[in-house]
C-alpha cells in the first residue's frame, strides 16, 4: 500500500475527534434536516469533507462499505483500506449482509445521490424482527439548504424544509417504517439526516 | 432541621480505605504473595482464569488477593481487564489429541490405547482434614512421570471406527464471540458452548445435576476425561506458516450417550462435549452434560421443559458476573419507586376500605 | 488502575463506534430496541454499565456532566459514576440541570424542562416492557414485530378489574409513536408527561440485557391507557417540606420512631435551587440563616 498517498485523510486525535464528529452526526440524526458542519478530515477526491468524516467516525472492520460509481477510485479503496479498515463490497453482495450473523448487517453505502440512487433496491433494510439491520446511506449532493421538501415526525418540532434531491423514493422508505435505510446527506463541509422515520412532502 | 445525607464521595472513599485495611488483615501474619496463590491455591485460579475468560494465572492470582477470596469478584476484576485488551488475533483450535496429559481416565472402558492416568485427582481420597497441612509439613516427594509425547486418541474414535457414535464432521465455519457480538435466539452450539466455558461453575453443575435425576435426561457416561497441556498456535500472515504461541492446560470431557435414533439416524450413542481451562472437571462434566441436553433439537428429540434443555435459559442465567451485577443492584437506593408503590399500596388500602365500610 | 493508560471515556474506539451506531439506529427507529455487544465495565452489571457506556460514546471533552440517582446529585452510585467520567474523561461535572449537556439518570427525569442542547442518558435494568409477561426473548421478539400488544392491555385491564385502576406506578410502559411499546425505565409514572415531546435528546442504555433505544427529541411518547381510565400521573399529596414547591415528585423521608415524616423533592438540584430563590416549605427555613 502507497501510505503516504492516503495517510493524511484520518484523525488527528482519534480519540476526540471521533467524539465530536459523532455528537454532530448524532445531533442531525436526531433533528431530520438539521444542517451542522462536519469536516473533522480532508479525504480524498472526489469524497467530501462531511462524507469522509461521517464514514471514518461510524464504519470500521466489522461494518463493509459500498463505495458508489465515481466514489470508488483506487484512492478512495487504498483510504478505506488504510484509516477505516472495513471491507469493500459491490451492490451484489449488500443484501447478503443483512442477515443472521457477522457482520450485523449494517453497511455503508457512500457516493453522490445520483450514483447511489440506482442500488436502492439492494440495500438490506433491516428484517421485521432486527429493523436495525440495514444500511446507513451517505449520500453526497451538490447543495444542501434548508429549503424544498417538507419533513416532519420524530426530531422535528413542527416542520422542516430540506433540499432533497427527490421526494417519492424517501416516502416509500418512511412508508415501510419500521425498515428501511437511513440517509446522511453530506455536501462540502455539511451534513444533514434523513432517517426512515422521517415523513417527506414535496414542497 | 432536616438535612438532606451528603458527602457519599467521602463515604465512598472511608469504605474502600477500611476494605483495603481488612484485606491486608492482621499485620503481625506474612502477607500472601501472589506466587503463594498461583502455586498454592491453584484449583481457585484456575476457576477464575476458566470464568474470567483470560489464562493467566499470575493475573488471576493477584485478583483472588485484591478480592480477598471472592472468587466471583475476581472474575468479575479479570473480565473487566480483558475487555480492555487489544486483539491480535485467534489461534488456530487447539489439537487435544495431541494433549500432554496428567489426566485421563474413561468410564466407559476398562483399558484402552494410552491407558487410564489417575493423575493429581482429589478422587479415592477420604475427605478427613489432613492436620499435617495445619502443622505446614513439607511436601512430600514423589516421582513424576512425565507426560507422553505420543498422540493419544480420544476414546469416542474409537467408537466412531464401529460407526457407533455420532459423527462430529471437523468445520471450517468461524464459531461465533458472544463478547464481541450481542447474544441472539437461538443461539447455536459454538455460542452455547463459549457461554458455558465462562459460566458459573455452580450454576452448571446444577443444571447438569437437574438432568441425572429426571429433568431433560440423557443416560450420560464419561467416555473420556483428560486433563494436560496443549500448544496454542497462531497463524501469522507475513510468515504463510502458525507459529506457536504458548500453551494452555485444559480439562476436557466427551460423553458417550444413549440414543433411540430418530427419523433420520439409527440407533447410536451421541456426544456432550465440555471444555473448560485449567485443572476443572467438575465443570468439564457438567458442561458435557448439559451440552448434550441442549442439543435434543438437532438429534429429533422431545422438548420435555425441562430448564437443561432451554436454551435461552441457561445461556441468559449461567452468567455469573450478569446475575451478581443484577441480583445486588437491588441494594442501591430504590425510593423513588418504592415511594410510589407506597402511594399507590396506601392509595389501594383506602379505597378497600372504604368499600368493605360501604358493604357493612 | 492507572486512569492514564485507558483512552478517552475509557472505552476503546471499536466498541464506542459499534454503540455509536446502535445510537444512530435506535434514533432512526424510535423506541425500537437495538441489540448492542455490550462489555465488561469496571463496574457491576446493573449498577448502570449501560448508560455508562452510552455516555461513553457521547461524551465530548466541552461537555458539562451531571449524573443522578433517584433525581439526586449525591448518591452513591451517581458519585461514584461521576467520579468515573471525572477520571477517564476529565470532562467538567456540575450538579446544576440546567448547566449540564448531558445528564445521566437513575429512575428519575429532572423536574426542570430540558433544552435542545442537551441530552438525557437513562441507565436501564429490563428494557423489555413485554418481560414480566413473556419471559422469552423469542417471543416478545416477535411481539414486537407483529405489533402483537394485546398481553400489555390484557395485563393493565386486569389490573382496573381487580383494583379500580392500573397498578402499576413506576415502570410504566408507553408507545412511541404508535408503534413501539417501550419501557420507559424506572422512572415513577409521574415522570411519564416529561418523555413526550422533549427538546432534548433521550437516550437509553441497558447494559446486561444489551440493549440500546432512542427518544429523538419532540417524539411523541404515549403512557398506555384506556378511554375510561385515561392515564394519570400521581405523587405523594403534600408540598415540598423544604422548598414549598407543589408539583414536584417528593420523597418520603422518616424523622423519628415516633413515625413522623416529612415530605421532600427528590429533585435534590431543583429544591436547592428553589430554596436559594427565597421559598421556604413548612419544615424548612430560609437558606441565608444556614450555617455554610
Amino acid at each position: 500500500m502507497n501510505m503516504h498517498k492516503t495517510a493524511g485523510g484520518g484523525f488527528k486525535d482519534a480519540p476526540v475527534e471521533a467524539a465530536r464528529s459523532f455528537r454532530i452526526l448524532m445531533n442531525a440524526m436526531a433533528r431530520p434536516g438539521s444542517i451542522s458542519q462536519l469536516d473533522a478530515i480532508e479525504p480524498p477526491d472526489p469524497l467530501s469533507p462531511a462524507a469522509g468524516t461521517a464514514l471514518l467516525t461510524l464504519a470500521d472492520p466489522t461494518t463493509p462499505v459500498f463505495l458508489a460509481g465515481a466514489a470508488d477510485t483506487e484512492t478512495a479503496r487504498n483510504w478505506v483500506a488504510f484509516h477505516i479498515g472495513a471491507p469493500i463490497i459491490e451492490p451484489s453482495d449488500l443484501r447478503s449482509f443483512a442477515g443472521r450473523g457477522r457482520p450485523p448487517g449494517e453497511v455503508f453505502a457512500v457516493g453522490a445521490w445520483a450514483d447511489l440512487r440506482g442500488h436502492l433496491e439492494a440495500l438490506p433494510i433491516g428484517r421485521p424482527d432486527y429493523p436495525d439491520r440495514s444500511a446507513t446511506l451517505i449520500a453526497d449532493l451538490p447543495t444542501i439548504a434548508n429549503s424544498g421538501a417538507k419533513l416532519s415526525g420524530p426530531g422535528i418540532r413542527a416542520i422542516e424544509a430540506l433540499s432533497l434531491p427527490e421526494t417519492e423514493v424517501f416516502q416509500e422508505n418512511n412508508a415501510r417504517f419500521p425498515l428501511g435505510f437511513d440517509v446522511f446527506f453530506t455536501s462540502g463541509s455539511l451534513v444533514a439526516a434523513l432517517p426512515r422515520s422521517t415523513r417527506v412532502e414535496a414542497a | 432541621m432536616y438535612v438532606a445525607v451528603k458527602g457519599g464521595e467521602r463515604a465512598i472513599d472511608n469504605a474502600h480505605a477500611w476494605r483495603d485495611e481488612e484485606r491486608r488483615g492482621d499485620t503481625s501474619i506474612p502477607e500472601v504473595s501472589l506466587a503463594q496463590i498461583r502455586e498454592q491455591l491453584a484449583l481457585a485460579v484456575n476457576r477464575v482464569m476458566a470464568e474470567g475468560s483470560l489464562f493467566d494465572a499470575d493475573l488471576a492470582a493477584l485478583a483472588i488477593k485484591q478480592s480477598r477470596g471472592d472468587l466471583i469478584e475476581a472474575i468479575f476484576l479479570i473480565r473487566a481487564y480483558r475487555t480492555t485488551l487489544p486483539r491480535f488475533g485467534a489461534s488456530r483450535p487447539v489439537a487435544t489429541s495431541k494433549m500432554a496429559v496428567d489426566r485421563r481416565v474413561s468410564a466407559t472402558f476398562k483399558d484402552l490405547p494410552g491407558g487410564q492416568i489417575l493423575g493429581p485427582t482429589f478422587d479415592y481420597t477420604h475427605r478427613l482434614l489432613d492436620f499435617k497441612l495445619a502443622a505446614e509439613g513439607k511436601a512430600p516427594e514423589v516421582k513424576i512421570a512425565p507426560a507422553t509425547k505420543e498422540d493419544v486418541p480420544h476414546v469416542t474414535s474409537f467408537l466412531n471406527k464401529d460407526g457407533l457414535i455420532e459423527t462430529e464432521l471437523p468445520s471450517n465455519e468461524e464459531p461465533r464471540d458472544l463478547t464481541r457480538e450481542p447474544l441472539e435466539f437461538p443461539a447455536g452450539r459454538d455460542l452455547r458452548l463459549q457461554s458455558m466455558a465462562r459460566g458459573d461453575e455452580g450454576f452448571i453443575l446444577s443444571l447438569a445435576y437437574s438432568t441425572q435425576r429426571g429433568y431433560g435426561r440423557t443416560h450420560a457416561f464419561v467416555g473420556e476425561l483428560r486433563i494436560g497441556r496443549v500448544a496454542v498456535e497462531m497463524d501469522i500472515p507475513e510468515l504463510g506458516f502458525a507459529i506457536e504461541i504458548g500453551e494452555v492446560e485444559l480439562t476436557e470431557c466427551e460423553t458417550v450417550n444413549q440414543f433411540k435414533g430418530s427419523k433420520t439416524e439409527p440407533p447410536q450413542f451421541t456426544r456432550g462435549y465440555g471444555l473448560v481451562f485449567g485443572q476443572s472437571e467438575r465443570k468439564a462434566i457438567a458442561m458435557s452434560l448439559l451440552d448434550r441436553s441442549l442439543r435434543w433439537q438437532e438429534l429429533g428429540e422431545d422438548f420435555v421443559g425441562a430448564p437443561a434443555q432451554d436454551e435461552e435459559f441457561v445461556l441468559a442465567h449461567c452468567d455469573n458476573i450478569q446475575a451478581t451485577g443484577f441480583l445486588e443492584h437491588i441494594k442501591l437506593p430504590h425510593y423513588v419507586d418504592f415511594q410510589s408503590e407506597l402511594e399507590l399500596v396506601r392509595r389501594l388500602r383506602t379505597e378497600a376500605e372504604a368499600a368493605q365500610e360501604a358493604a357493612e | 488502575m492507572n486512569a492514564q493508560a485507558y483512552n478517552f471515556a475509557y472505552l476503546d474506539e471499536q466498541t464506542k463506534r459499534m454503540i455509536r451506531r446502535a445510537i444512530l439506529k435506535g434514533l432512526a427507529i424510535p423506541g425500537y430496541q437495538v441489540p448492542f455487544a455490550s462489555r465488561e465495565m469496571p463496574m457491576p452489571y446493573g449498577w448502570g454499565t449501560g448508560g455508562v457506556q452510552v455516555t461513553a460514546a457521547c461524551l465530548v471533552p466541552e461537555d458539562k456532566l451531571k449524573v443522578i440517582d433517584q433525581g439526586a446529585d449525591d448518591t452513591t452510585n451517581a458519585v461514584s459514576i461521576r467520579k468515573f467520567f471525572e477520571k477517564t474523561a476529565g470532562v467538567e461535572v456540575t450538579e446544576a440541570t440546567g448547566e449540564a449537556s448531558l445528564i445521566q439518570t437513575r429512575h428519575r427525569i429532572p423536574e426542570q424542562d430540558l433544552s435542545k442542547d442537551q441530552i438525557l442518558v437513562y441507565q436501564v435494568p429490563i428494557p423489555e416492557p413485554l418481560r414480566f409477561l413473556e419471559p422469552r426473548e423469542t417471543e416478545t421478539r416477535k411481539m414486537h414485530e407483529l405489533e402483537e400488544y394485546g398481553l400489555m392491555h390484557v395485563k393493565l385491564y386486569e389490573d382496573i378489574s381487580r383494583h379500580g385502576e392500573i397498578s402499576t406506578s413506576y415502570a410504566y410502559p408507553v408507545k412511541v409513536e404508535g408503534r413501539y411499546i417501550m419501557d420507559p425505565s424506572p422512572i415513577p409514572k409521574f415522570d411519564n408527561p416529561k418523555l413526550s415531546d422533549s427538546s432534548a435528546i433521550q437516550l437509553f442504555g441497558a447494559g446486561r440485557e444489551q440493549r440500546i433505544y432512542a427518544l429523538p427529541p419532540y417524539t411523541d411518547v404515549q403512557s398506555l391507557d384506556f378511554e375510561d381510565y385515561p392515564f394519570e400521573v400521581s405523587k405523594a399529596p403534600h408540598d415540598c417540606d423544604l422548598c414549598g414547591a407543589k408539583d414536584t415528585y417528593l420523597d418520603e423521608v422518616i424523622t423519628d420512631d415516633a413515625g413522623s415524616r416529612m415530605y421532600v423533592c427528590s429533585d435534590t438540584d431543583f429544591c436547592s435551587t428553589r430554596r436559594q430563590n427565597g421559598h421556604v416549605g413548612r419544615l424548612g427555613t430560609p437558606v441565608s440563616s444556614e450555617v455554610a
